[in-house]
């Protein structure tokens, strides 16, 4: 009776972990499947021309994405002015002013802005930025991939300020030093390597946005002088390349995807080691 | 004992803020040396909960006060009262009267006061900033303009630290040990040149050795600096401190020369606690 239950009870046991091992394994393969058939497709159409060219017109076969990359970094470039500031500055007065009721709200308006689909804030940027100037532009895209910066900025400031130990707030305010000294001269320093990460963190998460981009950026098979023009970028044009018939346009789309995939890999694999090597405030 | 005898003073002081209040009396020598702080009906409260009750104190200059009892009775909300630490914390209000020689600290700018009264803390909180950076802290916030290389150096001397960090000044505070992190609070407290310094358990996350240090450091700053410590060790308020407070409940119970309270307290309870019957 007792054996019986003891057997049950192992290979009970053997099964759950079996179970939750197998899932576990199915979360790292899927990257690895992605990373694996991206390599392998795109990695045979990738070529120094891919870097350096503009696409070639349609029938021909060849040329590169060049303007598409300059335009992906124009854009998060734009984001960045735009949303970074707004996200930063919310999440220093979430963690270090914020009352009670008001943060709440804040806090819980963030996080439904984070869930608005990234079409719907295609729109509003649409409406915002093109349909009044009557023509697509950077800075349309800009503005489109700034807005759904701003909530992870605001969030993962927030949180890399709260992980500050508060006896360094009281070290310094009985220093005489005043509130918002305290975070510009001690806080904000500490939490800096967080708060940087955070940053990048978000840029790479937009950076792959198509939806948004369509009817604000819109696309450009040519380079976009300044801010004011139609500008490529890595997702439409695979977008793009990929819903075509030609298939040295599904070879070109392919090689996009494993560029892009390097890029924001790049970005938050190195910035995750920069954080993990001390670039974050240290509880004391 | 502690009567408030401050009524034509306090008016005087407050016109004059600089006037040190010099009373004499022959039967308490603690009213020789001239006061620091003199808190008179002082009760705290954290919303509607009060955590000190009708507090009446002074604080002589130049020496060290204890302040004893166990955990719970508002020593540490008493001692962050006295640089309006507990401002920082929501909800919380005091009344009653605490001067600092003479001028009401309500009446003061609250950064003026923190200059003047500095505080350590239980654990070391150093800034992670350099060492240099650290003791710099404090001037560099209050706009000193002055050179700051002599006055980190003489801060480092004043808490017995310069020795032990003077070739790598500019290395993380973070490297030093626990004892070194707390002689270095210590040392940027002192570099705004405070009248005052809070101590709030400072030796209790520190080992014996350290702690024999931070106190011979405190015994030599007595010269130009009044300290107030709060500890949760007797053997340490009997040895480090001129006078003693016991609290208990939110309520100064005995306050007296530190060898008078430690040999023959007047109340009960003063006795019980330090004989270790309770706390």
């Amino acid at each position: 009776m007792n054996r019986l239950r003891l057997i049950w009870r192992k290979s009970l046991n053997v099964f759950a972990l079996t179970l939750t091992g197998v899932a576990a394994l199915a979360v790292v393969s899927i990257l690895f499947l992605i990373l694996g058939y991206l390599i392998y497709n795109g990695g045979k159409s990738l070529s120094w021309d891919f870097f350096t060219k503009l696409p070639k017109p349609v029938g021909e076969t060849g040329g590169g994405m060049a303007n598409a990359i300059v335009g992906s970094l124009k854009l998060l470039f734009l984001a960045a002015v735009m949303g970074v500031p707004v996200g930063l500055m919310a999440g220093v007065y979430l963690a270090e002013f914020g009352g009670k009721t008001f943060s709440f709200v804040i806090r819980y308006t963030t996080d439904l802005l984070n869930g608005v689909p990234s079409i719907v804030i295609g729109i509003f940027a649409y409406s915002l930025a093109v349909m009044p100037v009557k023509h697509f532009s950077a800075l349309a895209g800009g503005l489109a991939l700034g807005i759904m910066v701003i909530p992870i900025t605001v969030r993962s400031t927030e949180q890399f300020l709260r992980s500050v130990p508060g006896a360094l707030r009281e070290g310094a305010m009985a220093l005489g030093a005043s509130k918002w000294k305290t975070v510009a001269t001690v806080i904000l320093p500490a939490a800096k390597g967080g708060i940087i990460t955070g940053v990048l963190l978000a840029l790479a998460r937009v950076a792959g946005e198509t939806a948004p981009l369509l009817f604000t950026a819109f696309g450009n098979r040519f380079w976009s002088p300044g801010l004011s023009q139609p500008i490529s970028s890595l997702p439409v044009m695979i977008y793009t390349y990929a819903i075509a018939p030609y298939d040295d346009w599904h070879r070109q789309a392919w090689a996009a995807g494993l560029v892009l995939l390097g890029l924001v890999l790049v970005a938050n694999v190195g910035t995750r080691l920069a954080l993990s090597r001390g670039g974050s405030a240290r509880s004391v | 004992m502690i009567s408030v005898s401050q009524g034509g003073g306090s008016t005087a002081a407050r016109l004059a803020p600089q006037v040190r209040i010099n009373e004499t009396s022959p039967t308490n020598s603690e009213r020789e040396a001239p006061l620091r702080f003199q808190i008179s009906d002082l009760n705290f409260f954290y919303g509607p909960k009060q955590a000190v009750f009708g507090l009446n104190l002074k604080i002589p200059k130049n020496r060290v006060t204890a302040l004893i009892g166990p955990s719970g009775c508002g020593k540490s909300t008493f001692l962050r009262t006295l640089n309006r630490m507990n401002e920082t914390v929501r909800n919380t209000r005091f009344d009653g009267q605490i001067l600092l020689d003479g001028q009401d600290i309500r009446e003061m700018d609250v950064v003026g006061l923190r200059r003047r009264v500095g505080m350590v803390f239980q654990r070391p909180n150093p800034f992670p900033k350099s060492i240099y950076d650290n003791v710099a802290y404090g001037l560099r916030i209050n706009g000193y303009k002055g050179r700051l290389d002599d006055l980190v150096e003489h801060s480092l001397h004043r808490a017995a630290l310069w020795e032990e960090v003077k070739d790598f000044l500019h290395k993380s505070a973070f490297a030093l040990s626990g004892g070194q992190q707390q002689r270095l609070c210590i040392a940027r407290a002192l570099a705004v040149d405070p009248e005052v310094l809070l101590l709030d358990e400072p030796c209790s996350a520190l080992d014996p050795v350290t702690t024999a240090k931070i106190e011979e450091l405190m015994f030599q700053l007595k010269d130009s600096c009044t300290m107030v410590i709060v500890t949760h060790n007797m053997q340490q308020a009997a040895r480090a401190s001129d006078f003693t407070a016991f609290m208990l409940d939110g309520k100064l119970i005995e306050h007296n020369e530190t060898p008078k309270l430690f040999t023959t307290p007047t109340d009960p309870r003063t006795e019980a606690y330090i004989t270790g019957r309770f706390g």
